[in-house]
Order: C-alpha cells, then sequence, then structure tokens
C-alpha cells in the first residue's frame, strides 16, 4: 500500500484558440444595420438604425436587398455596395438567411457582427447557429448572438432595438455586464442606472453560438475601461465551466457572477449521496467560491457588488467599524452583518476616551463609542471627520459603514466629499448609506465623486462590505 | 499503473453499473487510502479459519451484484463478537435475495465523515467533505470543490462545515487527525482525477476518522450508463 500522496499541481488550461479581436466590433467608427425594412417603421432594425443615426458618433449605413430610402437616408442594397470598410454589422435579416448574409460581410471584410435576429437553438433549430459559428470560425470573424440585443457601450455605440426614449442607460463608468438574457441586460441597466453605477460596456449574448461568456472574460481582463466584469448566467456547456472559473482566477480584476436555474436539479433519478447533494447548483456556487468569483444571490447583491468592487478592488476581511446618528439604524446594520458574516469587534474604554476627547461639547456627554458608534442627532461634520479618522486609522478594522440621516441639522451636504478623502487617504474602504431622496444628491454625489459607493438600503450597504470580503479565494 | 488497474476493476463492474464494496475497498487502498483489514467468505466452513487473525469484534456485510445499499434491506450487522455469531448471520444473508458472498471486516471507530465524488457536466470532477452516516441527505452539512484538492483546499473544505468544532474536539470528544483526513482527500482526489472518464460518483460513507486514522468503512462507486456520456 502507497501512503504518500503529493498535493497536486494547479489544473493546467486546456489549449485554446488565440482570443478574439473584438475592437472593431466593440468600438465601431462604421456600421451597417442589415435588413432595415422599408414597409414597418418600427422594424427592430430600423429603431436601432434610427437611434444610432441621431445619437452616437458612428457613420451608420442602412442596408436592404430592396434599397431605397429610409428616414432620409440611403438603403444599400447590400454590404458590398457601402464604399468604405464597416466596423460592426447589425444583422437583423429572418434566420434562414443570416447565413447569407454572414458570408457577405466576411467577404466585405467588416470587423465583427451582432445578430439580433431569431428562430435558431431557442426554437430547436441549433444546426442553424451552427453553420453560422463554423463559417466564422474559419474566417475569425467575432459575432455575438444571434437572438440577442447585442452590445451597449455608453456614448458610443448601442445595437439594441429599443427605442431611446423608452431605455434608462447608465453612464460611462468601470461595470462590464455580460448577460445571456437581454431582458435582464436591460432591467439591471436601469438599476445601475438609477444608482449611478457606470458601464463600460453591456453584451446580451442571446444564444452564444460563437462568442460565449469565456471569450468576453479574456478580452474584459485586458479591456483598460473595465474595472469589474458581471455575468448573468443560466448554464454552461459540457466542461465549460471549469474553464471559465481558471480564466476568472487568472484574470486580476474583481468577476461577479448572477445565476439563474438555481433550482432545477438532474432530471436522473441519482443512486449516490453525493450525486444527490452536489447537483448543479451546488457544484457551481462551489466553484465560483472555490475560484475567487464573487457570486449574487439577488439582484440587490449584484448592483451592490458592482458597485463596491467597482470603488474598491482588494480584497479585505470583514471586521467593520459602524458610525451613525442613530441607535436604531447602527443597531439594524449590526443585525445584517452578523447575517453576513462579517464582525463589529467593539471599542475598550480607552479607545472610546480616544474619540469622545476630540467630539464636538454639545456631542462628547452623550455619544455612545462601542461599536456601533452612535453620535446622535447633534453630531457635526466634524464629528461625523473625527469618528472616520480614528475608525480608518484602525488596525482592527477592515472597512467602515457610514450611515448617514441627512436630516439632521448640523450636518452639510460637503461631508460626503470630506469623509471620502480621510478614507482615502488611510486606504480603509467607507461603504455609505444615504436615503435616496432628490433633496439629497448633492450630499449623495460628494461621496460618489470621492469614489464612496452609497447604497439606498442598509442592507445594501452592508452587502457592499460583504462583496469586498468575497473577492478572493475561498 | 493506477490508471490500468481503475480501468481493469471499472470495466469488469461496467454492466453492473457500480463496483462491489471488495473491489472498491482494494482499489482505494491501492491508492494510499485506508480500508479496514476484510475477508469475504462464501461457505460459511471457512468462517472460523479465515477470520481467524483478525480478532474481535468483527463487522459483516452482504456482498450482492443487485444490492446497492446494504443497509436498507438488513445486509449489515457490526459488534460480532465470536465464530458462532457469524455463522449465524451468514446463514441470515445467504437467505437474502442476491445473496453471493459475505464481507467480514475489523470493527473501525471514530467521527463519521462522508468523502464523495461526482463528474459535474459543467466542472469535471468535484469532490465533496462532509458529515457522514445514513442521515447524510438529511443535515446535508458539506463542503464542495473541483478536483484535484490540495492542502489548503481541504483546510477550506473543513471550514466550511457546520460542523467543523467537531473535528477540532467538542466537550470531550477527541480531534480528528487532521494530517490524516488531509492526506486521505488528497489522495482520494488523486484516485478521481485518474478514474475522470470512467465513473459517475462516489461514496466513501462513512469514513471513520480517530485521532489516529481515517478509515474508509463503506465504499460505493458508480459508473455511467454503458451508452451514457462520461463527463472528462
Amino acid at each position: 500500500m502507497q501512503n504518500t500522496c503529493e498535493p497536486p499541481k494547479s489544473p493546467s488550461m486546456e489549449s485554446r484558440p488565440a482570443a478574439w479581436d473584438f475592437k472593431r466590433l466593440f468600438q465601431p467608427k462604421t456600421v451597417a444595420v442589415i435588413g432595415v425594412s422599408l414597409k414597418r417603421e418600427r422594424h427592430p432594425a430600423n429603431v436601432i438604425f434610427n437611434k444610432i443615426h441621431l445619437r452616437y458618433p458612428v457613420e451608420v449605413f442602412a442596408v436592404n436587398p430592396g434599397g431605397g430610402d429610409l428616414f432620409g437616408q440611403t438603403v444599400y442594397t447590400s454590404i458590398q455596395e457601402i464604399s468604405q470598410p464597416v466596423d460592426l454589422a447589425i444583422i437583423a435579416v429572418r434566420a434562414e438567411y443570416t447565413l447569407d448574409t454572414l458570408k457577405d460581410c466576411i467577404d466585405a471584410g467588416v470587423g465583427g457582427a451582432t445578430i439580433i435576429s431569431g428562430g435558431f437553438a431557442e426554437i430547436g433549430r441549433p444546426d442553424l447557429q451552427e453553420q453560422l459559428a463554423d463559417l466564422a470560425r474559419q474566417h475569425r470573424f467575432p459575432f455575438i448572438g444571434p437572438n440577442c440585443l447585442g452590445i451597449y457601450v455608453p456614448g458610443n455605440i448601442d445595437t439594441f432595438f429599443i427605442p431611446s426614449e423608452r431605455m434608462v442607460r447608465p453612464e460611462s463608468g468601470k461595470v462590464a455586464l455580460v448577460s445571456q438574457s437581454g431582458g435582464v441586460l436591460v432591467d439591471q441597466m436601469t438599476k445601475f442606472a438609477e444608482l449611478g453605477i457606470g458601464f463600460s460596456l453591456g453584451v446580451s449574448i442571446g444564444n452564444k453560438a460563437l462568442v460565449r461568456e469565456l471569450d468576453l472574460l479574456e478580452y474584459l481582463a485586458a479591456d483598460p475601461d473595465t474595472g469589474v466584469i458581471a455575468f448573468y448566467i443560466e448554464g454552461f456547456a459540457h466542461g465549460e465551466g471549469r474553464k471559465f472559473v481558471q480564466a476568472a482566477r487568472r484574470c486580476p480584476k474583481p468577476v461577479i457572477v448572477f445565476k439563474s436555474g438555481k433550482t432545477s436539479e438532474g432530471m436522473r433519478a441519482v443512486s449516490s449521496h453525493t450525486a444527490s447533494i452536489a447537483g448543479d447548483y451546488a457544484v457551481f456556487s462551489a466553484a465560483m467560491a472555490q475560484y475567487g468569483i464573487v457570486e449574487a444571490i439577488n439582484e440587490l447583491e449584484l448592483v451592490s457588488f458592482c458597485e463596491a468592487l467597482s470603488c474598491y478592488g482588494e480584497p479585505i476581511d470583514g471586521r467593520v467599524g459602524i458610525i451613525s446618528p442613530s441607535g436604531g439604524h447602527g443597531a439594524l446594520a449590526v443585525d445584517l452583518c452578523s447575517r453576513h458574516g462579517l464582525s463589529i469587534p467593539a471599542f475598550n474604554q480607552e479607545q472610546q476616551n480616544r474619540i469622545r476627547a476630540d467630539l464636538s461639547s454639545s456631542v462628547q456627554p452623550i455619544a455612545a463609542l462601542t461599536n456601533p458608534i452612535d453620535l446622535t442627532g447633534s453630531a457635526t461634520d466634524v464629528d461625523f471627520m473625527t469618528a472616520a479618522e480614528y475608525l480608518a486609522r484602525s488596525q482592527e478594522l477592515d472597512a467602515i459603514i457610514l450611515l448617514l440621516l441627512p436630516y439632521t441639522p448640523e450636518v452639510t451636504s460637503d461631508l460626503g466629499a470630506r469623509l471620502g478623502r480621510v478614507c482615502r487617504r488611510h486606504n480603509k474602504p467607507l461603504i455609505a448609506y444615504v436615503p435616496h431622496v432628490e433633496r439629497y444628491r448633492m450630499l449623495i454625489e460628494g461621496f460618489e465623486f470621492n469614489g464612496v459607493p452609497v447604497s439606498p438600503s442598509i442592507k445594501g450597504a452592508v452587502l457592499m462590505v460583504k462583496a469586498l470580503t468575497r473577492n478572493k479565494p475561498c | 499503473m493506477l490508471k490500468t488497474e481503475i480501468k481493469t476493476v471499472l470495466d469488469k463492474a461496467r454492466t453492473r453499473g457500480w463496483v462491489s464494496e471488495p473491489d472498491a475497498k482494494r482499489l482505494l487502498s491501492s491508492s494510499g487510502l485506508e480500508v479496514p483489514r476484510f475477508v469475504t467468505v462464501t461457505d460459511p466452513d471457512q468462517i472460523e479459519s479465515i477470520v481467524a487473525d483478525l480478532g474481535f469484534p468483527l463487522a459483516a456485510k452482504i456482498v450482492s451484484s443487485r444490492i446497492v445499499h446494504k443497509s436498507d434491506v438488513g445486509g449489515v450487522r457490526t459488534g460480532i463478537n465470536s465464530i458462532r455469531e457469524l455463522t449465524a448471520v451468514f446463514e441470515t444473508f445467504s437467505l437474502l435475495d442476491g445473496f453471493e458472498a459475505m464481507l467480514i471486516e475489523q470493527m473501525v471507530s471514530g467521527l463519521e465523515l462522508i468523502i464523495g465524488a461526482k463528474m459535474d457536466d459543467q466542472f469535471g470532477p468535484v469532490v465533496l467533505l462532509g458529515m457522514g452516516g445514513t442521515g447524510v441527505e438529511i443535515y446535508q452539512d458539506v463542503s464542495l470543490r473541483l478536483a484535484p484538492v490540495g492542502i489548503t483546499d481541504v483546510d477550506a473544505m473543513i471550514k466550511g462545515l457546520k460542523a467543523a468544532p467537531l473535528l477540532s474536539g467538542y466537550r470531550g470528544h477527541r480531534a480528528v487527525n487532521r494530517d490524516e483526513l488531509t492526506r486521505t482527500l488528497v489522495c482520494f482526489s488523486k484516485f478521481v482525477m485518474a478514474a475522470a472518464g470512467m465513473i459517475e460518483s462516489i461514496d466513501l460513507n462513512p469514513v471513520m476518522c480517530s485521532e489516529q486514522k481515517c478509515i474508509v468503512a463503506d465504499a460505493r462507486i458508480m459508473l455511467p450508463p454503458v451508452d451514457g456520456p462520461t463527463a472528462a
């Protein structure tokens, strides 16, 4: 019997073809919308052509074999007819014409495509999209889709067939969100925009016949505009999950995953305990944690994690200091912290004395300073600064949650900017809760423009700290 | 080579769909895992001579290609203290439908853990560590990890169990030998990687872990359907 087992070497990555060149696809200067309709005004391709023509700094061409005129612009009869090189083709023709259209794009030297058209694997015709993928692979021609919304790059390009006035768009920022579902992407964009979280890129990959999560992970890992990479994933193909987590571990940026289909279990009855317990989702979730991918289990976690990790990329342990002008808010935050595995170390008398010594005279006798720190409704900006300065310097804390109620009379709208600077100086993550009411917008932006994430709920603020603790293999 | 040996044993069991306990234990033993000393008997007259150097108490289990869950059919007896008892158990087992032989092994004690493996379609080979015994699926206190696993992975797996304090010694109970548990899991994970294309799932349950050793008291290796996919 052999009794020595060497620990294994780290798993090796199977060789993969060279990465796709997505530059012209995601940063196009010239765009063709193929499949515009001269009969149906609100045809998806027309919506796309119209919004790009009116709103984006790219040159756009409409294509339909019939030619003619759309919204006063020439309609070209084919991609070859366009006199200059086209970077991005948006293909919105019927499924049976997509293969020929793709061939034309490749022949014309187009840089890449998004195939909006439906009628493929989602209706039981995987063969059609396989033909597209085979052709594209042969010619190293990247395309997104089919059956997708395509891409959104703030201020640059938007291929969604949703009229501009109906869409809520995040501003330019550091988060890239890759979604198998177009609907989920649009919905999340609305939420991100409401919370002021900026996008570097949004991609709806639809049936992901060619370009899949792994390809985009590799592209985004090297993309200088992207700081946080988030995915909405329904499932991986055979063996693909392992390659994805291995690539995510090599990626220097935080990777966040939001999974649907958590409850569907294998169809076949299983006769071992292990197979029964280790269902698809249990394995998925364990693999994410093992490889340092931050799994969001609901939409609130997704937006909170994206916002927190776009401000603070360094993983931390979970010891939290809480500052509030309200004892109740402090207590609620403590409950939420402990539920999410974060600890609230108490300050001893000597530590409390040191903070108290620097508080304003009206707050000094009434503040509670054990952690959570309750500065009371009389707290001034200086009191918040004093407490934050002390907590930011503490070696016993990894992050600070500030629960700010702007109703208290002594707080000014400069506070966010000032606290942001304190914590940046000490390199201690600060996360703020401020009720998102329009009249406090200046205060909120004071935090946000100084790199401090702000949540409109206490729970959101706690989840932001949790994100920082999860951004590492565990 | 380990892989060749695994293939030989698994090919033999292919049509049945799972590997018998004696074969599974022999395979695991040659992969570096500890199993109790055991013998198999088909003739009650052999019992006395064959168990002579095992000592008492002993455990006895039915060996049958038709019975996967032995305890469900009354095919497991523990705490046997004499040849007379062993012979009586043999007679009872031999009346059970599908009886082929009886496995007799040394009793082992310790904390009951489960160590398992599964070929996942999306992620490939996965290993599991958890609280074992018949209540595994009720408590579901387990940690999962993509294989292969190393020492730091095993530490994280133990830390991930609700019952982790039980493994470090809790209220008068002795701690399990962490080095042995780690070695067992690392060896098991190597075995799983070598068998990856050939198996569907494995339960080592219970694995009895004490201050001295971790011993695989029961083992079940499930094979993929003959024409079915093998997740590699």
